[in-house]
């Protein structure tokens, strides 16, 4: 029996896509058997992430309904034999499917796969009822605003008014030399003030916009300081005890490469 | 600008964000409606003037957290003027 994991965040645009498809891809690079869904039906973005979107024959929608068999809406990846992306409709609306549907459809994948990783829409209406219906754990994430933090807490309070109280907390796009200044909030802050259990740090890196725009996941790329923060949250996932990245020693971009010349500690 | 900064000892921006989360955390946690604080307001206006003629205009009361720092409770606080004693109060 596999384990089927939702990412949500409450706010949009924080990295819930781009997190769902860095773990899956990582925990199949791992050696898991693994399946990605697609629970923002009407926006589908994840096959964009992993650059699947020239295969969508059938999808999440079309399965419920029983258009099609399971198996037929499954796109194996192409780069992984163990990783399988489970699309949503584009044309279709939150309403097409209810909790219960998703709820049995997740049960059906859990037989199929190790990790089952959900990809949650922004927002805490029915698509977000939807997504976290068959899921056994949750991780929220957020980023170093303000408002992205708060929207995170009502999504724990939500996730535990539902009984889903395995959730740990993903903080991305830090920027260090921001927090070092005290112009942004840092890790302490926010495991404070949320007091969730922490995940993963995820650093700022340009290298994930290249990554997305390829449809190649960050953690393919061994360079991408990014990638290897996710890889190191499959880890975690999976049960090993891995220490946080140490932002410090990494500073990037072309004033630190001249400084490093000179200053060489 | 920098040089400025630095003899002003401004506070941090992420302070200041995380003193607004807390805030704004407490009250969104307490699912406290503005109608409910109108309720106690008033409430409290009628058992005060029994023995306190209040500046009723002045009545502030809020939702915050209690203790100084760290605590996460929440505590409402009540900032009462008062005009003059009610013979009777004393």
């Amino acid at each position: 029996m596999g384990v089927a994991i939702v990412v949500t965040s409450g706010k949009g645009g924080v990295g819930k896509t781009t997190t769902t498809a860095n773990i899956g891809t990582a925990l199949a690079m791992l050696g898991n058997k693994v399946v990605v869904v697609d629970a923002d039906t009407g926006l589908r973005n994840l096959d964009l992430h992993l650059g699947l979107e020239n295969r969508i024959v059938y999808n999440l929608v079309d399965v419920v309904e029983g258009t099609c068999r399971l198996k037929q809406a499954l796109i194996k990846d192409k780069r992984f034999d163990n990783l399988f992306l489970l699309p949503t409709a584009q044309t279709k609306d939150k309403t097409a499917v209810t909790p219960e549907q998703m709820q049995k459809l997740i049960d059906d994948l859990k037989k199929e796969f190790d990790y089952i990783i959900i990809d949650c829409p922004a927002g805490i209406e029915h698509g977000f009822e939807n997504a976290v219906a068959g899921a056994d754990r949750a991780i929220v994430v957020t980023t170093p605003e303000v408002s992205a933090v708060r929207d995170a807490d009502r999504i724990i309070g939500k996730l535990e008014a539902k009984g889903l109280e395995d959730h740990q907390l993903i903080i991305n796009r830090i920027k260090y030399e921001m927090t070092k200044k005290g112009e942004m909030l840092n890790i302490d802050d926010m495991t404070d003030i949320l007091a969730i259990k922490l995940l993963g740090i995820i650093p700022e890196d340009e290298k994930i916009v290249i990554s997305t725009n390829r449809g190649e996941p960050a953690v393919t790329d061994e360079n991408s300081k990014a990638g290897k923060a996710y890889r190191n949250v499959a880890r975690r996932i999976m049960g090993e005890e891995v220490p946080f990245l140490d932002l410090e020693e990494e500073p990037s971009g072309l004033l630190a490469s001249i400084k490093k010349i000179f200053f060489k500690k | 600008m920098d040089l400025f900064k630095f003899f002003s000892k401004e506070t941090p921006s992420k302070d200041v964000a995380k003193e607004r989360l807390k805030l704004i955390l407490i009250h969104d946690r307490a699912n406290v409606s503005p109608q409910f604080l109108e309720m106690v307001k008033g409430d409290i206006i009628r058992v005060i003037s029994d023995y306190a003629e209040i500046d009723e205009s002045g009545l502030e009361i809020k939702l915050t957290r209690a203790g100084e720092q760290g605590t996460s409770s929440p505590a409402l606080v009540a900032n009462i003027p008062i005009k003059k004693m009610k013979e009777f109060g004393r």
